[in-house]
């Protein structure tokens, strides 16, 4: 029988899901595991309504598993969507206080389905299906272990819809970017292992003699982040059937580890797997290899070696000592190099080819990705040094130079992927439409100018407003004045987050229509006619 | 362990090793002949597709 053990492990947890919401000791638990039954519950009955008795069509070992990454390409752009909205929402709710709804929907609710919708949904799903399609290419091999490539895949959707709803009940260990509590956190990791071992295990059976450079980024992410996790979410349940944890650490050590794990989560979820994408796919769209493959390298173990200490950098000016906040600075500036030396491997991959930027939209939005990425690794260790971070901390413009590197960096290298697999995965000829392409590509990157310069004012004026004192003593302004002041900024940043999710709804119109295969008529975009023009 | 020891290690050893490992890495990256290597494994993602 088909999906037999899914059958009764699914129903065995949904069981147990129905028995913690009716014993648990908390009202949010009580809900959240209400929330569980019926996603269990309902993943049952899909499983039921698909079970066949004959047995399964034998799989050929040779041919590469590509559903689980075409599943992951549609989660992709579908958490895009809802991540991004709701960042549009939460922007507009600053600048209009009225739009919380209270209790679920105010805003500190709605603040970490955002980053969580972003980073961990999108994001995530975008490096979980790119890196089993990269490892599988690079290898030359099948993934590992069958269908454990759909546990990964459905077990960490299972995680995003509990920590989303678990946010939206209350229930948070308000540990920034890592708020699901202790159950959800040990699925994560159930999930995370299984990964780890999916990943490992289809590197371990390789074809290829090398492991290509891609591989090596992935597999640091994916090692990292397991650690990471690991160490952060410490905690004692209150209750086994209750949905508050205490942490193993506590005063400034909990406060370090917080933010080592935070900013790591910065450099290997959001950077080093991103750089996964970009050493396979920015060489396969523009058909040529990676400038130095040597360069690429330096750049890997040079970020390995740097990036895990600089994340004191985030608790200057606080009770952590001084020799740990310098020690961060230190590091956070020397990470520039190695960023920059993988900027310029990225973009220097096009040396010879530069005209693919104004004929190909897909290399336009890829090439955008890395310059935003040189962007925010310069302006992130001149922000990391003590003085400088006197002004930016706790301001806008801290927001400003997240988002640089989240929509510039993360979204654009993702969307570049997307654009190349899509059509792949699914045998089309090509993307519904190139001038889409192009209309998503300029819609983001204003969105992202727009978003980034009232950032940048909003939190420098912020920051010299909170310091400005009188020739008494007295500080000049209340905290509620420069709140008032920020509300021009917190319009212009909605506005650009509205165009940033335009250009995401416009891919996933494209995507939409490219799966279901159609091709949009259209006028060839300037330049992009191959037929060279004969010389008068 | 205290703490005294194990950050007695890591700003001694520890670091010594890491240090050594970091260094290592990269000049077997840049060791002469290591160019025709690199240069091959650029293409693997060529060979597929």
């Amino acid at each position: 029988m088909r999906f037999g053990t899914e059958i009764v492990a699914l129903s065995v947890f949904a069981f147990a899901a129905l028995v913690a919401a009716g014993f648990g000791v908390d009202v949010p638990f009580r809900q959240h595991m209400w929330v569980l039954f019926f996603v269990l519950t309902g993943f049952t009955a899909i499983l039921l309504r698909n079970t066949e008795f004959k047995p399964a069509a034998p799989v050929d070992p040779s041919a590469y598993m590509d559903g689980p990454i075409r599943y992951g390409a549609v989660a992709t752009v579908f958490w895009g969507v809802v991540g991004m909205l709701v960042g549009v929402v939460i922007a507009l709710q600053l600048a209009y206080p009225q739009l919380n709804i209270q209790p679920w929907f105010n805003f500190g609710r709605l603040r970490p389905v955002h980053t969580s919708g972003v980073v961990f949904a999108f994001g995530g799903n975008a490096l979980l299906c790119t890196s089993l399609y990269v490892v599988q290419r690079t290898c030359r091999a099948r993934l590992f272990g069958g269908n454990l490539a759909w546990f990964v895949f459905w077990g960490y959707q299972l995680f995003i819809v509990m920590a989303a709803t678990g946010y939206l009940l209350g229930i948070t260990e308000s540990r920034e970017y890592a708020e699901p509590e202790w159950y959800v956190d040990i699925w994560l990791t159930i999930v995370w292992v299984a990964y780890l071992i999916l990943f490992l295990g289809t590197i371990l059976k390789r074809k290829e003699p090398h492991i290509y450079v891609a591989n090596w980024f992935y597999l640091s992410f994916i090692v990292t982040i397991a650690m990471l996790h690991v160490v952060n979410n410490l905690s004692m349940p209150a209750s086994l059937l209750g949905s508050k944890s205490y942490s193993a650490f506590s005063g400034v050590q909990d406060a370090l580890t917080q933010w080592w794990y935070g900013h790591n989560a910065v450099g290997f979820f959001l950077t080093a797997g991103f750089l996964g994408m970009m050493y396979y796919f920015v060489p396969k769209q523009a058909n040529r290899p990676v400038y130095s493959y040597r360069l690429s390298i330096i750049h890997f173990w040079a970020l390995i070696f740097l990036y895990i200490w600089a994340g004191p950098h985030h608790l200057h000016y606080t009770a952590l000592p001084d020799w740990a906040q310098t020690l961060g600075m230190a590091f956070s500036i020397m990470l520039w190099m190695p960023s920059w030396g993988g900027m310029i491997n990225g973009l220097m991959t096009l040396s010879g080819a530069w005209d693919k930027i104004r004929t190909d939209p897909i290399i336009r939005m890829m090439v955008a990705a890395i310059a935003f990425y040189g962007m925010s690794t310069f302006e992130g260790p001149v922000m990391s040094i003590r003085t400088v971070n006197s002004l930016s901390h706790y301001t806008d413009w801290t927001i400003g130079h997240v988002h640089s590197g989240a929509l510039g960096w993360v979204g654009m290298i993702s969307f570049g992927a997307i654009y190349y697999m899509v059509p792949k995965l699914w045998n089309r000829e090509r993307l519904y439409s190139l001038r889409l392409v192009t209309w998503h590509f300029w819609l983001a990157t204003l969105g992202i100018v727009v978003y980034a310069a009232a950032m940048w004012v909003s939190g420098i004026t912020q920051g010299l407003m909170w310091r400005e004192y009188n020739e008494q003593g007295f500080l000049v302004y209340s905290f509620a004045e420069t709140v008032a002041a920020m509300h021009p900024y917190y319009i212009m940043r909605a506005i650009g987050g509205a165009m940033y999710l335009a250009g995401t709804l416009i891919m996933a119109w494209n995507v939409t229509m490219t799966i279901r295969g159609r091709q949009r008529e259209e006028q060839a975009l300037a330049g992009s006619v191959s037929a060279l023009q004969p010389v008068e | 362990m205290s703490y005294d020891l194990m950050r007695e290690f890591a700003d001694s050893w520890g670091l010594l090793v890491m240090a050594l490992f970091f260094v290592g890495c990269i000049a077997f990256a840049l060791r002469p002949g290591g160019k025709k290597q690199a240069d091959q494994a650029a293409q693997i993602l060529f060979k597929d597709d």
